[in-house]
């Protein structure tokens, strides 16, 4: 008989690797993407496409300047530019855009160690350097300025007391970042992320419900209004995507459900209390910061231990 | 009732459970090691030229944790050389050509029981270990029960590992056995309960079980969730009775006693004829098989000889394994590897079966501790352990891994993390020994003081 291969235990292994999960992210975001591109138009396209080129431009050079392993190949780079691309409004300058993808994936990925090694979320970090290095995203941080869809975003509406329709607020007829408008498409991303096994539920669920929940308190118990808050802004493409990340949230369901509550009433507390319109980006980064907290006393307890993990 | 501990899904390939088990005639040279449990080696107790018979004891107790070893053919010791084992020990071995009769020694008969001791002492000589995997004397196991209260007698016929069904052709097989083994170790330890475990997915052997046990209503069947490692100790007993066994302890420390479907099998089979344990029922499987089956082969068989009876293998097999893809042990050369008693499977896989992803940066999505059963985290434990940071692994508690594989297994990135767990829990048992050895001596120093 031939030389037996000799190893450690386990020999078998799940298909599933980086990239693969990477590419169901891609597979998850594409339905809001197209309604993103739909409902803005052409626009919306080159944005995505700048980012999403500069993401992974930036990766490409960074491994190759520090000479480490190429890892572009995992996708990564491109879930971070396509996150970034949709959390921007559709008339954002392709350069401010290209800049953005360049800073999520150069300065809070790769200097931070690269893959798994981030402590923020690259686009969300990148949304809000954005926000406050170029005046005209800050101004109006939800600008309407494609034609299909004009005047005030549902957050300035809602904030000046009315009520929009809820067709438009779950099919994404209305104002906003070009990923986080259709709340439909979104559901559908985040089911099969579910699904698909990539994503557990409790960090969407709790925040989204955390957010229903407070703004149900703030309104005074008007279960529409409530409903409208949690549907408009950045709340669904946050809780689904940016909330669910690997390397910045924490890994057990007990930690990403804290995540998920914590991201919730951050949201609330600057719509309600803050300057900007929408919280949600800073409540992501704000709850990325303290993961490792998170983490420490959520430590799951080892079976037949008396003594918790991290104490 | 708390949530059942996590595991993973393996892929669930039983393709051996519906055949009957073959009887495999073997009339070459069987190399009995005399090293087929944990604790000490047995002391060879024939000579070069002597001539033995099937059960002929030739291995005897070479410790306070040890078991005697029996001939598995009748014929002529060849030869007492040194082999090497599937762990990677080195062990004496008796040698026997045999004569291709297998004349059973005619001094073997069933055992006079009256007692708990009686029974202890007959379980001693039967050979019989743990034949889930482990091979822990059984002896010693059973006189652990002598002064704990047990409650509960838990029959292990969770078979949890891709391919092995040599437990389920026991609960097919040989009920009448396992029945009588069951009774006897009820009887004699004195224990009320008896719950036998078994798996879902397992139709054939729980449907048979089922209606074996509506003669005996005494004894509850457990229908146990597809999960792997179900079969594990501690799991197991968390899932039969809800009780958790705390770290570095045994179940008999909480009132339970496990025993595997085959072992108690085996200490019926013995008890109704004095045959010691010489032979195991095997599920030869894997990718490379041609025609997988479960046979009954002499211990001390060449491992190739059982791939031959098997149809052979499709060009050369890439690994062979002691055991299951999850925990099983690689061997270097299938002809001077042997069947052993604790040996359940041999798993012959094909390249592709065993093909491993290339290993990548970790991306921090938890898995693996979300997989773990003992909720542990891998992830930390390959950080400290890169670290070197013993403190940590100690308050992380990688003591508490039973190296079930789920972590690696799952792992999208590839991690090596049960190795890493393995290096890590020698690591920190040093650590603790060197720290008690200072201690003790700075003891001693203060008392000389």
């Amino acid at each position: 008989m031939k030389r037996l291969h000799i190893g450690s235990a386990p020999h078998i292994c799940t298909g599933r690797t980086t990239r693969g999960i990477m590419l169901d992210v891609i597979i998850a975001l594409i339905p809001t993407s197209l309604a993103g591109i739909i409902i803005f138009g052409i626009r919306a396209v080159f944005v995505l496409l700048a980012a999403v080129l500069f993401s992974v431009l930036a990766e490409y050079v960074f491994c190759l300047v520090t000479k480490r392993e190429n890892t572009v190949g995992d996708l990564s780079a491109v879930v971070t530019g396509l996150l970034l691309g949709l959390n921007l409004p559709a008339n954002t300058p392709i350069w401010q855009a290209a800049v953005g993808a360049v800073f999520a994936t150069l300065v809070v990925k790769c200097f931070f160690g690269g893959i798994g090694q981030n402590f923020a979320n690259p686009a969300i970090t990148a949304r809000i350097f954005m926000l406050v290095a170029f005046s005209n995203l800050a101004n109006a941080a939800y600008p309407t300025l494609v034609d299909t869809v004009s005047g005030a975003t549902p957050l300035q509406i809602l904030s000046s007391g009315k009520l929009p329709s809820f067709f438009d607020l779950f099919f994404g007829l209305k104002g906003g970042s070009i990923g986080e408008v259709c709340i439909f498409a979104l559901l559908i991303g985040g089911i099969y992320l579910i699904v698909r096994g990539v994503i557990l539920p409790h960090a969407p669920v709790a925040f989204i419900l955390t957010v229903f929940g407070l703004s149900l308190l703030y309104e005074g118990g008007d279960i529409a209004s409530a409903l409208a808050w949690c549907l408009s802004g950045g709340v669904f493409i946050s809780a689904i995507f940016m909330a669910t990340d690997y390397s910045s949230t924490p890994i057990t369901p007990m930690g990403k459900a804290v995540f998920g509550v914590g991201a919730g009433a951050i949201t609330v507390l600057i719509r309600f209390f803050g300057t900007y319109p929408e919280g949600a980006s800073f409540a992501i980064l704000l709850m990325n910061i303290i993961t490792p907290f998170i983490e420490k006393i959520t430590a799951r307890r080892p079976f037949g231990s008396e003594v918790r993990v991290n104490e | 009732m708390r949530p059942l501990l996590r595991g993973v899904r393996v892929p669930n390939i039983k393709t051996t459970a519906s055949k009957k088990a073959v009887p495999m005639p073997f009339h070459g040279t069987v190399t009995i090691p005399m090293s087929m449990h944990i604790g000490a080696a047995a002391e060879p107790i024939v000579k070069r030229g002597d001539t033995v018979f099937v059960g002929t004891k030739i291995g005897d107790v070479g410790g306070s944790i040890s078991a005697p070893v029996h001939s598995s053919v009748s014929g002529r010791v060849s030869e007492i050389a040194d082999i090497t084992t599937p762990d990677g020990a080195m062990c004496q071995a008796v040698k026997i050509e045999s004569d291709g009769k297998m004349t059973p020694d005619e001094r073997i008969s069933p055992p006079q029981i009256t007692g708990t001791d009686e029974f202890i002492s007959a379980v001693r000589e039967s050979g019989i270990v743990g034949l889930g995997g482990a091979g822990f004397p059984t002896h010693i196991k059973y006189e652990g029960c002598k002064g704990r209260k047990i409650e509960e007698l838990i029959v292990n016929a969770a078979e949890c590992e891709p391919y092995i069904t040599s437990d389920t052709r026991t609960l097919l097989d040989r009920s009448d056995e396992l029945l009588f083994g069951i009774e006897a170790v009820r009887e004699y330890l004195g224990i009320k309960r008896v719950i036998i475990g078994i798996e879902k997915h397992n139709r054939a052997a729980h449907g048979a079980l089922e209606n074996m046990l509506n003669q005996h209503p005494k004894t509850e069947l457990k229908l146990l969730s597809d999960i792997y490692p179900q079969g594990a100790e501690k799991v197991l007993v968390y899932h039969t009775t809800g009780k958790v066994t705390p770290a570095g302890k045994l179940p008999l420390d909480v009132g339970a006693l496990v025993s595997n479907c085959t072992t108690l099998a085996e200490i019926g089979k013995y008890l109704k004829t004095g045959m010691p344990l010489v032979s195991k029922c095997i599920t030869v499987d894997g990718g490379s098989i041609l025609d997988p089956k479960n046979v009954i082969a002499p211990i001390g068989t060449p491992i190739s000889a059982l791939a031959d009876f098997c149809g052979g293998t499709v060009g050369d097999p890439y690994m062979v394994l002691f055991g299951g893809p999850m925990m099983g042990l690689t061997i270097e050369n299938a002809d001077t590897s042997f069947v052993m008693k604790q040996t359940n499977a041999v798993t012959f896989l094909s390249e592709k079966e065993a093909a491993r992803k290339r290993e990548t940066a970790c991306i921090n999505c938890g898995a693996c501790a979300n997989h773990c059963p003992f909720a542990l985290d891998p992830r930390a434990f390959l950080r400290a352990y890169r670290c070197d940071n013993v403190g940590e692994l100690g308050r992380l508690r990688v003591d508490i891994c039973m190296e079930c594989g789920c972590c690696s297994f799952i792992c999208p990135a590839a991690k090596p993390l049960v190795e890493t767990n393995k290096l890590a829990k020698a690591k920190l048992r040093a650590y603790l020994d060197e720290k008690r050895a200072k201690e003790k001596q700075e003891g001693r120093r203060e008392r000389d003081k």
